[in-house]
């Protein structure tokens, strides 16, 4: 039987050599919900997102994703998991040489033995779902950067995975092109039965679209809650995040010598 | 004076190290290039697109330069052969100096120049964007999809590069010295075919070209797929590429000219 979570992460450490990235992280994430995972730059979300797609192993704790433990993973069974993710990365990270119809369709040709007409009609039907039909002949260059995110996205669901990873997907856009996006990430969440998980920092836009949001800070799990009580919350962390204040818990300056020794005011 | 005796002496160790683990990472990459070849021959059509870019696109260097070279020999070996009374021989001098050293070294320093820069260049950009990282996400291994075709394509195309600067070379002594000076054509040619044996010129200079077209090739995909992923990272690879292909080219020619041609 299926569990009602697609993801279980259960007290998680893990740190680069001897500095420590996240430190007893646990979340829950249901099947068919879109999840945000916030923090400020630094806080280990994307470390976070590359435990769950299994590119980094946990050092301790567990990372389940449709029940299999991912820390326990071979190289092939970590390649089987991820035929059924998407992954949408920061600026798109399309195939620079191939056109937005051969980056469609990249995966059905490596994974699948589809026929080129049946490939032709899938494409054009993700690409549809992005409303790129019309550029399935550019090549990326030719792509503005929101037009791009689409592609990618496009990319992403072409093998209708069962979890979409999204990294960073407003970072850079202009707000009618965040607006599409983010319009597209509740869509197709819908649309294919997916699962989604959203790490950004853009608070106001992924507020709009979740179910859910986690808060990382300093690589721990400070907050969690609806949008709603996001917003509402009292913690001054959480707080300054949301409402982006310039100072409070996290310093608007960098540590350093008081002003007094920095400005030789006593000499 | 003594403390920076111990530093300088530390330092030295240190780039050792560093220098012992990257050619350990580097003997790893190979390795593993060699154990994922299998989709380059499944799918042919991967190394025969690369064949395009790193062979077919080196042509006109190649060609060119492959001209130039052999003019100049059937200038210059006209003159010294002159002085002997030797100048029928010249079909020879220009054939074994070109199949033997110069159309294995010089194209493949040609190829490092203009291919391989390029393939490090192409794979530490798509390092740098993401591309390699977004094809692991699509459970494609980009050793197997990338890195195995271009090594392969590099590896065919150098041989028949060699080769053809040699040609090329060849016909451009002759155009020097039988149709600009005027040697007996008869003699170029005779000569040519009874001095050049297959075995011991021809064949040992396509085993160089052949080994100068891993190396090259290797240097140039590790270091494309090493290069930190940022403009000044991609650009410090591309140069180390061209630096470290053009010495170790001269390095094996003259192991490889040690063994082959001993006391011939």
């Amino acid at each position: 039987m299926l569990s009602e979570n697609l993801i279980e992460i259960k007290d998680v450490n893990f740190a680069y050599g001897t500095r420590p990235i996240l430190t007893g992280i646990s979340m829950t994430i249901p099947r068919g919900s879109v999840v945000a995972i916030m923090g400020i730059s630094g806080s280990g979300k994307t470390t976070l997102l590359r435990l769950i797609a299994g590119v980094m192993k946990a050092k301790h704790g567990e990372v389940r994703v449709d029940g299999q433990l991912v820390n326990d993973l071979d190289q092939e069974g970590i390649y089987k998991l991820r035929r059924r993710m998407g992954m949408m990365f920061q600026f798109g990270a399309l195939f620079t040489d191939l056109s937005v119809f051969d980056n469609v369709a990249f995966q059905m040709r490596e994974h699948t033995d589809f026929s080129e007409a049946m490939i032709r009609d899938l494409v054009m039907m993700k690409l549809h779902a992005v409303g790129l039909r019309g550029a399935h002949g550019l090549m990326p260059s030719e792509l503005s950067g929101g037009m791009a995110r689409r592609v990618a996205l496009a990319r992403a669901i072409a093998l209708d995975p069962m979890l979409m990873l999204y990294d960073e997907p407003f970072t850079g856009l202009d707000p009618i092109a965040m607006g599409i996006i983010s319009n597209l990430i509740k869509r197709l969440n819908s649309a294919l039965g997916t699962t989604s998980i959203v790490v950004t920092h853009d608070v106001h836009e992924a507020m709009e679209v979740v179910d859910y949001v986690y808060y990382l800070s300093d690589g721990k799990m400070v907050a969690h809650g609806t949008p709603d009580q996001m917003r509402n919350s009292t913690d001054p962390l959480v707080r300054q995040f949301v409402y982006g204040e310039a100072d409070g818990p996290v310093a608007y300056q960098y540590p350093s010598r008081t002003l007094v020794d920095d400005m030789r005011l006593g000499a | 004076m003594l403390a920076r005796t111990a530093a300088s002496i530390r330092g030295i160790g240190s780039r050792s190290i560093d220098a012992v683990l990257r050619l350990g990472y580097a003997a790893r990459f190979i390795a593993r290039t060699l154990a994922s070849s299998g989709t380059s021959v499944k799918r042919p059509r991967l190394v025969v697109r690369e064949l395009y870019f790193t062979g077919v696109l080196s042509l006109i260097i190649i060609l060119v330069s492959g001209l130039f070279v052999g003019m100049v020999l059937g200038l210059q070996g006209y003159q010294t052969l002159q002085t002997y009374g030797s100048e029928s021989a010249l079909g020879v001098l220009v054939a074994l100096s070109l199949v033997r050293e110069l159309g294995p070294v010089v194209s493949a320093l040609l190829f490092a120049s203009r291919a391989g820069s390029a393939m490090t260049a192409e794979i530490g950009l798509m390092k740098a964007t993401e591309q390699l990282s977004a094809m692991e996400m699509m459970a494609v291994d980009p050793i197997s999809r990338v890195v195995a075709p271009r090594f392969w394509a590099g590896v065919i195309s150098m041989p028949l590069l060699a080769a053809m600067f040699s040609a090329m070379g060849v016909f451009g002594g002759y155009l020097v010295g039988v149709v600009l000076i005027g040697v007996d054509e008869g003699s170029f040619w005779s000569q040519m075919q009874s001095a050049v044996d297959f075995r011991e010129d021809i064949v040992n200079g396509v085993i160089k070209s052949f080994v100068f077209g891993v190396a090259v090739t290797w240097i140039a995909l590790f270091e494309g797929y090493d290069a930190p992923p940022t403009a000044e990272g991609v650009s410090g690879a591309t140069t180390r590429t061209v630096v470290t292909s053009s010495l170790a080219i001269l390095f094996l020619d003259f192991i490889l000219t040690a063994f082959m041609f001993r006391g011939v």
